[in-house]
C-alpha cells in the first residue's frame, strides 16, 4: 500500500538537497561558531550566511533574525518578550480567538502573570475584522498578535491592513506566520509588522529550528538566559545544521513560491470540488478565496473525526482532524469553535492539508477512499439514519 | 496509542445495525464528548440471542460497542447485567485512559436496552 501524506500543516519531510546542506555541520564541519579558531569561524561564516538568507527573503536585515528552537518558541520569545519589555508602557495585550496554542498559551500565562488579555472573535470563516483590532486599543495596549494564516482551516488574515492601524498607532504587532512562510511570498515591511515567527519543519526543514524576526528598536526581553548569541536574545549554542537547513529550506521553498502555489491550488481544487460532487451533507471551513493554496478543511455531518481518521490511515492516508475524540482534552477544535460550528459537526472535521510531493492520482485515490469510507461511518452512524435528507444544525 | 484488538474491532466491528422488532433498545450521549450510542437487542428465554448497535463515536467507541456485543450475545440477562465498562475495556486488552469514557457509552447503553427490555415485558404482563 502506498502512502499518501496529506498532514503537510502539522509537518514535512526534509528535502534532499535540505539534508544535504546540513550534513557536514553535524560532522566536519562541528565547530562552535563562538570559537576563534578556523573550525569555530567556519561555522560562524554558515550561521552568518544562513541569517543574510533568511533576512533578505523577508525583506529584513540581518541584525532583525533571531534563530529559536522552533515556531512556539519564536512565538512565545516575542509575545512574552515584548510584554516583560514594556511592561512600563501598559499591559494590554489583543490576540485573537484562533491563534495557535503557542500564542495562546502564552497569552493565558501572561494574564496570570497581570497582563490583561483581549481575544478577539473571528467570522464564520475564521477571519479577524481589522476595526475590531482598532476598536480594542487602550493606552495601555503594548502588543498585538495576530496570525497570518490559520493552521486548522487555512484562512488568511488581513495582516497588512491590521499591521497599518498598529504602524500608526505606534503598537507592537507580532504574526505567527509558521503556515505561511515557504508558501506565501513574506516581506515585513509590507506586514508592517514588528515581530514575525517562523518554523522550519513546515517548508521541508528540519523540526526544532525557527526564527524569530524582530524589527530594530523592538525592545524584548530574552527568556533564556545565558551566553551572548543571537545578539543575547537567545542564550545557547547555536543549532548550526538546523539554522543552515532552515535557511536552505526557506530559500528553495520561496524561491519556487509561484509554481509551488499554482500547482498546489490545483489539487486543492480538485480535492474540494471532488469532495462537494461526490458526498453530500459536507460543510467545508475556512474562506473560500482569502485561503492557502494547500488546505481543505470540512466537515462531514453524522461522523466522527477520529473514526474516519483511523480508517484513512487503513487505506494509507494520513490527514488530521479538528474532532474532540482526537485531542487528548476531549474538546472540539478552538479554532472551528470560535467561527460558530456547532460541536457536533466540528466532531467530523477532517483536514487535508497539500505539499510538494502530492499528485493528482493521489487526489483521485483519497476521493475514492473518502466516499467509501464516509458511507461505511455514516451507515454505522445513528443519527444519519434519522435524518437521511437534511444535514445537522 | 490502541490496542491491537481495539484496531482489529474497529476495523471490522461486529453486530453493526439495528435488530429488527427489537425487544429493547437504549441510546446514550456521551456528556463528555458529545458522541453518542445506540444499542438493540433481541430476547428469547430471558436469554439475548441477537445485539447490534449503532454509534456517532470514536475509534474507541466503535471497539468497545463491537467488543460488548461479542460479549453480550447468548447470555442471560442477568449475565448480561453483570458486564461493567471494565469489563470491556480489558477485554479489549485495555484502553488509554482518556478513551475509558468511550468504553462507557456501551455498557450505559447495554443497560438502558436491558432496562427497556425489562419494561416492555412488564407492561406486556400487566396488559
Ligand atoms: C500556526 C502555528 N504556529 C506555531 C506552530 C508551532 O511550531 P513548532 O512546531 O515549530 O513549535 C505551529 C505548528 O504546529 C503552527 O501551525
Ligand atoms: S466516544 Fe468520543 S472520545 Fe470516544
Amino acid at each position: 500500500m502506498n502512502r499518501i501524506y496529506l498532514d503537510h500543516a502539522a509537518t514535512t519531510a526534509v528535502r534532499p538537497e535540505v539534508l544535504e546542506a546540513m550534513l557536514p555541520y553535524f560532522t566536519e564541519k562541528y565547530g562552535n561558531p563562538s570559537s576563534v579558531y578556523s573550525l569555530g569561524r567556519e561555522a560562524r561564516r554558515a550561521l552568518d550566511e544562513a541569517r543574510a538568507t533568511v533576512a533578505d527573503l523577508l525583506g529584513a536585515d540581518e541584525r532583525e533574525i533571531v534563530f529559536t528552537g522552533g515556531g512556539s518558541e519564536a512565538d512565545n520569545l516575542a509575545i512574552k518578550g515584548v510584554a516583560f519589555a514594556n511592561r512600563h508602557k501598559g499591559n494590554h495585550i489583543i490576540t485573537s480567538a484562533v491563534e495557535h496554542h503557542a500564542v495562546l498559551d502564552t497569552m493565558h500565562f501572561l494574564e496570570r502573570n497581570g497582563f490583561r488579555i483581549t481575544v478577539l472573535p473571528v467570522d464564520s470563516y475564521g477571519m479577524v475584522d481589522p476595526n475590531q483590532v482598532a476598536e480594542a486599543l487602550t493606552d495601555d495596549t503594548i502588543l498585538v498578535s495576530i496570525m497570518h494564516a490559520n493552521n486548522e482551516v487555512g484562512t488568511i488574515q488581513p495582516i497588512e491592513e491590521i499591521g497599518r492601524i498598529l504602524a500608526e498607532k505606534k503598537v507592537y504587532f507580532h504574526t505567527d506566520a509558521v503556515q505561511t512562510a515557504g508558501i506565501l511570498p513574506i516581506n515585513v515591511a509590507e506586514l508592517h509588522c514588528d515581530l514575525l515567527s517562523l518554523s522550519a519543519h513546515k517548508f521541508y526543514g528540519p523540526k526544532g529550528v525557527g526564527a524569530l524576526y524582530v524589527k530594530r528598536g523592538t525592545k524584548i526581553e530574552p527568556h533564556i538566559h545565558g551566553g551572548a548569541q543571537e545578539r543575547k536574545r537567545r542564550a545557547g549554542t547555536e543549532n548550526v545544521a538546523g539554522i543552515v537547513g532552515l535557511a536552505k529550506a526557506f530559500a528553495l521553498a520561496q524561491g519556487e513560491i509561484e509554481t509551488s502555489a499554482a500547482k498546489l491550488t490545483a489539487l486543492r481544487d480538485r480535492l474540494w470540488d471532488g469532495i462537494a460532487a461526490r458526498i453530500d451533507h459536507v460543510r467545508f471551513n475556512g474562506h473560500p478565496t482569502q485561503r492557502l493554496p494547500n488546505n481543505v478543511n470540512v466537515c462531514f455531518s453524522f461522523i466522527e473525526g477520529e473514526a474516519l481518521l483511523l480508517n484513512l490511515d487503513m487505506h494509507g492516508i494520513a490527514a488530521s482532524s479538528g474532532s474532540a475524540c482526537t485531542s487528548g482534552s476531549l474538546e472540539p477544535s478552538h479554532v472551528l469553535v470560535a467561527m460558530g460550528v456547532p460541536p457536533e459537526i466540528a466532531h467530523g472535521s477532517l483536514r487535508l492539508t497539500l505539499g510538494r510531493e502530492n499528485t493528482e492520482e493521489e487526489i483521485d485515490t483519497v476521493l475514492d477512499v473518502l466516499v467509501e469510507v464516509v458511507a461505511k461511518l455514516r451507515d454505522m452512524s445513528p443519527l444519519y439514519e434519522e435524518t437521511p435528507s437534511k444535514p445537522l444544525p | 496509542m490502541y490496542s491491537e484488538r481495539v484496531m482489529e474491532h474497529f476495523t471490522n466491528p461486529r453486530n453493526v445495525g439495528e435488530v429488527e422488532q427489537a425487544d429493547g433498545e437504549g441510546q446514550v450521549g456521551n456528556p463528555i464528548c458529545g458522541d453518542i450510542m445506540k444499542l438493540s437487542i433481541k430476547v428469547e428465554d430471558d436469554r439475548i440471542v441477537d445485539i447490534k448497535f449503532k454509534t456517532f463515536g470514536c475509534g474507541a467507541a466503535i471497539a468497545s460497542c463491537s467488543m460488548l456485543t461479542e460479549m453480550v450475545k447468548g447470555k442471560t440477562i442477568e449475565e448480561a447485567r453483570a458486564i461493567t465498562n471494565r469489563d470491556v475495556a480489558e477485554a479489549l486488552g485495555g484502553l488509554p485512559s482518556v478513551k475509558m469514557h468511550c468504553s462507557n457509552l456501551a455498557a450505559d447503553a447495554l443497560q438502558l436496552a436491558i432496562d427497556d427490555y425489562l419494561s416492555k415485558k412488564e407492561e406486556g404482563s400487566n396488559a
